[in-house]
């Protein structure tokens, strides 16, 4: 392969992992911006989403068999799922806890991790599942880079959420009440908007383009782990501080810039795969240090 | 939460509150601390080894998150540091164990400097997420580098003789933890109510107030910081004399996580509680060894009832 050809594969490769990263991220930028919580249940929601849409594919294959109608069928009922289990999640854990001090809400959030990650061990048993499917190995070969067709539609699919996200928040009545949220709660409160409803609804869409994520995980990998949701949690999080935490536009890009890093930078020469996680972790822990408010993030004066 | 058996809890705490009673107690448990080890069998000396281990840890965690209040996830690394120098400074070098505990709390001192120096004027839930991050980096490190064994960890590490006597039976090791223990418990009380521990509970209570007052945030927080790291590398250096082999498996997430619920589950920043918490998080799954792989779900729950119900933990704080 000459470099050039690297170079394009790890292009498609990077591309792949970062909307990975950015769908997840998505989910800790909004429910960041909105009530400032740092939600480390997150990555465990996508791990969920990715068990419950084995769950669901393994249970309709039978009448759809294991192709691309039965997949999209159980990601959306995944995403349906597991955005309810964020809503709970926010209902049980989280409300009462919002004027509690920040150590305290951490806490929580890192039990509910727990919680999450520990009880689908106990009902998996710890084992790999085998997420099974007949998408076949075919795809689009440009010269020495291949490019599947499973490979293409996860992007696209990825893009298409991203989209309607992004028409959402922007377009909707619903996004601009979340927007406002996020600037002044209170004054919110005096307008009439029902603040409650809306912080549920941010954890159901964040919550669920997380399954979506793991679903597509699932897909891709071919495989379903329990602790799959611990480094995507962080990775994920990377992502949205590159991005600038808060910022819908600056998760996707953080997502799809990360990706990008991790597959170049496994091209460094000395620096293995086996780096890769130090590689990415180093680079926000430098990012917190240099530029916290990343890319497109705006400047926060007040200090917690 | 009943009401009866919290009032309970309290009227005790308040009757230990005097300092005649507590001085008897006190007494009549570091007696029965001291004697235990001649009536318990080999399996119950190393359950208690291991709570006076997660004692120490827990009282250095204690610092950081009950005193200062900044929430450190990834404590488990202080205490790789500590371990990972004493075991290759006395398997690959050959350096006398005793020798190795400067160089093991310096280590680590350096190691809470370098992660704090910079992190600590980030707001406190980007110091959760670096101290995650970082927690990970020391373990793929030392499972990548060749110096720290690799994946399979370091083995034969020197056992530690003390005036003629190789500490190499449980029960040596018993007092050994035990003694560390006590001195991280007078190290914690003298802190407490220092001028410094005075300065941490201020900075948690209201950072700004703190800051008008004239007390130096950030260098207040880095003091935290490193002596937490330094009650970590301490545990770590005796932690790997007493294994004689360790590997990178045993400083992961789950373990930093551990020692922050020992220290949610007795009560953030109280000394009795912490201790408290540290033997309910070793004596819980043996007493139930049926939980098996359920064991951190429970823990799990148990975290989030206690946040949610009593954020004070098990042991509520004295009148003050």
């Amino acid at each position: 392969m000459s470099n050039l050809d690297i170079i394009l594969q790890q292009l498609a490769n990077g591309l792949i992992l970062g909307s990975f990263y950015a769908l997840v991220a998505l989910g800790y930028t909004m429910v960041y911006g909105i009530i400032k919580l740092l939600n480390f249940a997150h990555g465990d929601l996508y791990m969920v989403g990715g068990f419950v849409g084995f769950l669901i594919l393994s249970a309709i294959s039978g009448l759809l068999g294991e192709s691309w109608t039965a997949i999209v069928c159980s990601m959306v009922l995944s995403m349906l799922a597991v955005g309810l289990l964020g809503v709970i999640i926010q209902r049980v854990a989280y409300r009462p806890m919002l004027k509690a001090p920040r150590l305290s809400i951490l806490i929580t959030a890192l039990a509910v991790s727990m919680i999450l990650s520990n009880g689908v061990m106990a009902i998996t048993d710890g084992e790999y599942l085998a997420f099974n499917t007949d998408l076949g190995y075919d795809g689009l070969g440009f010269g020495n880079v291949f490019v599947s067709y499973t490979q293409l539609a996860l992007v696209v699919s990825a893009c298409l959420l991203m989209v309607s996200l992004t028409f959402f928040v922007n377009k909707t009545l619903y996004g601009k009440a979340m927007r406002a949220i996020a600037i002044d709660q209170d004054a919110c409160k005096l307008m009439g908007i029902n603040v409650n409803r809306i912080i549920a609804l941010t954890f159901f869409i964040g919550s669920s383009l997380a399954a979506a994520a793991g679903v597509m995980a699932g897909v891709y990998y071919g495989s379903l782990h329990f602790s799959m949701g611990f480094v995507i949690g962080l990775k994920a999080f990377t992502a949205a501080v590159i991005g600038g935490i808060g910022s819908i536009p600056g998760a996707m890009l953080g997502g799809l810039l990360l990706g990008l890093l991790e597959a170049f930078g496994t091209q460094i020469p000395f620096i293995g795969s086996e780096w890769k996680d130090v590689f990415s972790f180093g680079l926000l822990i430098l990012l917190l240090i240099l530029k916290p408010t990343g890319i497109l993030g705006k400047t926060e004066i007040e200090r917690m | 939460m009943g009401s009866p058996d919290t009032s309970m809890v309290t009227d005790w705490a308040n009757w230990l509150q005097q300092q005649r009673n507590r001085m008897v107690v006190l007494m009549v448990m570091a007696a029965l601390a001291m004697l235990i080890p001649l009536v318990a069998n080999n399996y119950m000396l190393e359950v208690l080894t291991n709570a006076w281990f997660y004692t120490i840890l827990c009282l250095g965690l204690n610092i950081v998150v009950g005193y200062a209040g900044l929430l450190d996830l990834g404590y488990a690394a202080f205490f790789a540091v500590g371990a990972y120098t004493t075991g290759i400074l006395t398997s690959k070098f050959g350096i006398n164990f005793w020798l190795t505990i400067p160089a093991a709390v310096a280590c680590s001192m350096l190691a809470g400097i370098i992660i704090g120096g910079p992190t600590l004027r980030l707001r406190s839930d980007y110091l959760a997420i670096v101290t995650l991050g970082f927690g990970e980096i020391v373990r793929i490190i030392a499972r990548n580098l060749e110096i720290t064994g690799g994946a399979s960890g370091l083995i034969g590490i020197d056992r530690p003789s003390f005036f003629g006597i190789e500490l190499s039976q449980g029960i040596h090791f018993y007092y050994v933890f035990l003694l560390l223990a006590i001195l991280a418990c007078f190290v914690s009380y003298r802190l407490q109510n220092s001028r410094l521990g005075r300065a941490w509970q201020y900075v948690r209570e209201d950072e700004d107030a703190a800051e008008a007052m004239g007390i130096n945030r950030v260098g207040v927080k880095l003091y935290a910081y490193v002596i937490g790291a330094m009650f970590g590398g301490v545990a770590g250096c005796f932690f790997a004399a007493k294994m004689t082999a360790i590997s990178p498996e045993t400083f992961t997430f789950a373990q930093s996580v551990l020692i922050l619920l020992g220290v949610v589950l007795g009560g953030m920043g109280k000394i009795p509680g912490v201790i408290v918490g540290a033997f309910a998080l070793v004596l819980f799954p043996e007493v139930f060894r049926g939980l098996g792989s359920m064991r951190m779900l429970i823990f799990g729950i148990v975290m989030l009832i206690i946040m949610l119900y009593r954020p004070e933990g098990i042991w509520p704080r004295g009148k003050s």
